[in-house]
């Protein structure tokens, strides 16, 4: 679907790697150019037509951002750098002075990096006790064994609204629910999820939900952090600077401004921010609904086409979403992802940055396919015409 | 050495690697970890030295055909040296890799790699070895 849009695909590349970072549409890439070309100018400030410019726009982002996720106000989206960036001023800004010694944090070993390290490390520094729900025997997260999982002492449920290794779209509606229900924090990260599904913080109670811009069509460099706007106001910014305090004073008084801008200290990503509006403006008019079912179609096929091939190990086939890992057997994962670039095919090779998942797969290392709205079938048939004569893999790559 | 040749020696030590399993420090070997940031490789190899020479070598973990090739055959090559010759060894091997003046005469097998730098992004690939010898190189130094 609208590949013409994105000047990237003229190259001829095959990009199977958009759980890493996604190809960006040429609006996006005109609409930062406009910004540094015909109204240059830092925000907030400024007593100049382009400033005040400069600043619209990016206001205007928070609440194309606040439409696009069903927040209830513009107040509740904060930009950061990215997913990454999100999650350590939750983590440490709100829950590190929330959480107190022996509480307990629901999370999974197939989160990324970005989620699970901050708690472990908020682990060592305060003593919670971060609780492993049990993935099912296909690797997903069910439910069941989160109710399960709850006790007296949980606080937090932290998640991923999409695996970025398994692929599996957590049920975050009756999480959400169950939330609510026991009076517990719902973190969502949703690098993953934001960009292929339907969000809807409010009616799935997301506490939290973190994402980045460029896995949706944006430029790298910026992000969100959207919070319920009475626990923002509980958060504390681990930045202090410029544009984000009223006053201070020598003698060590410092007024703060208000949520969400105290969290946006120096000067902001503008020409990021303002292809964000783009990116999203763009994937509002796909429909989201409409990327989702267009990439679970593609795995259906790709999988359904590999059950042909018995040297290839397919680990999720079951997992309803974007992403296929698998082995080629007896190859190591970094080799077979290098034979595929041979063919102009870029895939990613490795644990995918959730490293705590190699204690629930049985192989440490694969190969993952994630597909968005923009790849095709037949880019798929080729990959399947690479994988067909993967018995020449060491002549191609040796 | 041809390019056939040269395929055929990196997938047989690949596929039958020598002295693939770790011995530890428990039987009186160095053990080092050495891992590729950028990718997913990631070997022990530890060095058994008596009397100022290597006299055994072992590895294991997950990595790359170049990797797994090059540690295979790197190995063999130190076992019997002395410290002083397999430090020339891993340094001749260094330069190689790195595109700079070397001594052809000593590689030996080592030279299936000599035009890896056709493919910049293995570079690091073929010197993971190469890089925990050294590290086991420099902690003997320290002792």
């Amino acid at each position: 679907m609208h590949r013409e849009d994105f000047p990237f695909l003229k190259t001829g590349l095959i990009y199977f790697d958009n759980g890493a970072t996604s190809l960006k549409p040429k609006v996006v890439l005109d609409s930062m150019q406009e910004y540094y070309e015909k109204y240059c100018a830092n925000i907030h400030r400024g007593d100049y037509g382009i400033s005040y410019r400069a600043s619209e726009i990016y206001e205007e982002t928070r609440e194309v951002c606040k439409n696009f996720i069903g927040a209830s106000s513009k107040e509740e989206i904060i930009f950061t750098s990215g997913a990454t960036q999100s999650l350590n001023q939750i983590i440490f800004g709100f829950f590190k002075k929330y959480l107190k010694k022996g509480d307990e944090v629901l999370i999974t070993k197939a989160e990324h990096a970005s989620l699970l390290l901050p708690f472990l490390i908020l682990e060592k520094e305060i003593g919670i006790h971060l609780v492993y729900v049990p993935l099912s025997k296909d690797y997903t997260l069910h439910y069941e064994s989160v109710l399960q999982a709850v006790t007296a002492k949980t606080k937090v449920v932290a998640i991923s609204g999409i695996s970025n290794v398994v692929g599996d779209r957590r049920p975050l509606h009756e999480i959400g629910m169950l939330c609510k229900e026991k009076g517990l924090i719902f973190l969502v990260d949703g690098a993953q999820s934001v960009p292929h599904e339907k969000t809807n913080v409010v009616e799935d109670h997301i506490d939290f939900l973190a994402f980045s811009g460029h896995k949706m069509l944006g430029p790298t460099g910026i992000g969100v952090l959207y919070g319920r706007k009475e626990l923002l106001e509980k958060m504390e910014p681990l930045q202090y600077g410029g544009d984000m305090n009223q006053s201070f004073s020598s003698s060590g008084e410092v007024s703060i401004k208000s949520v969400p801008f105290r969290f946006e200290a120096g000067t902001p990503p503008i020409a990021e921010v303002i292809g964000l509006k783009s990116a999203i403006q763009y994937l509002m008019k796909i429909g989201m609904e409409n990327i989702q079912s267009h990439e679970a179609n593609l795995k259906k096929y790709l999988v359904e086409q590999l059950k042909k091939y018995p040297q290839i190990e397919v680990y999720n086939a079951n997992v309803n979403g974007g992403n296929v890992i698998f082995n080629i057997r007896d190859v190591f994962s970094q080799d077979a992802a290098i034979y595929l670039d041979h063919f102009g095919i870029c895939t990613r090779a490795g644990t995918h940055c959730a490293k705590a998942l190699k204690e629930e797969l049985p192989v440490q290392n694969t190969v993952r396919i994630s597909f968005y709205f923009y790849n095709t079938k037949e880019e798929v048939d080729k990959l399947l015409q690479a994988l067909s004569k993967s018995d020449t893999l060491y002549d191609v790559i040796l | 050495m041809d390019q056939e040749f040269k395929r055929e020696l990196i997938l047989e030590n690949y596929q039958h690697p020598f002295h693939r399993g770790l011995k530890g420090e428990e039987d009186g070997y160095l053990v080092k970890n050495t891992n590729n940031e950028s990718c997913i490789d990631n070997l022990d190899i530890s060095l058994k030295i008596e009397k100022g020479r290597i006299i055994d070598a072992t590895f294991d973990g997950e990595a790359c055909a170049i990797s797994t090739s090059a540690t295979s055959i790197l190995l063999r090559k130190l076992v019997g040296l002395s410290i002083e010759e397999a430090k020339e060894l891993v340094e001749n091997y260094e330069k190689m890799i790195e595109e700079e003046d070397y001594d052809q005469e000593k590689m030996g097998e080592l030279l299936a790699y000599q035009d890896i730098y056709l493919q910049p992004n293995r570079k690091t690939c073929a010197l993971l070895p190469a890089n925990a010898v050294s590290e086991i190189m420099k902690q003997l130094k320290k002792q």
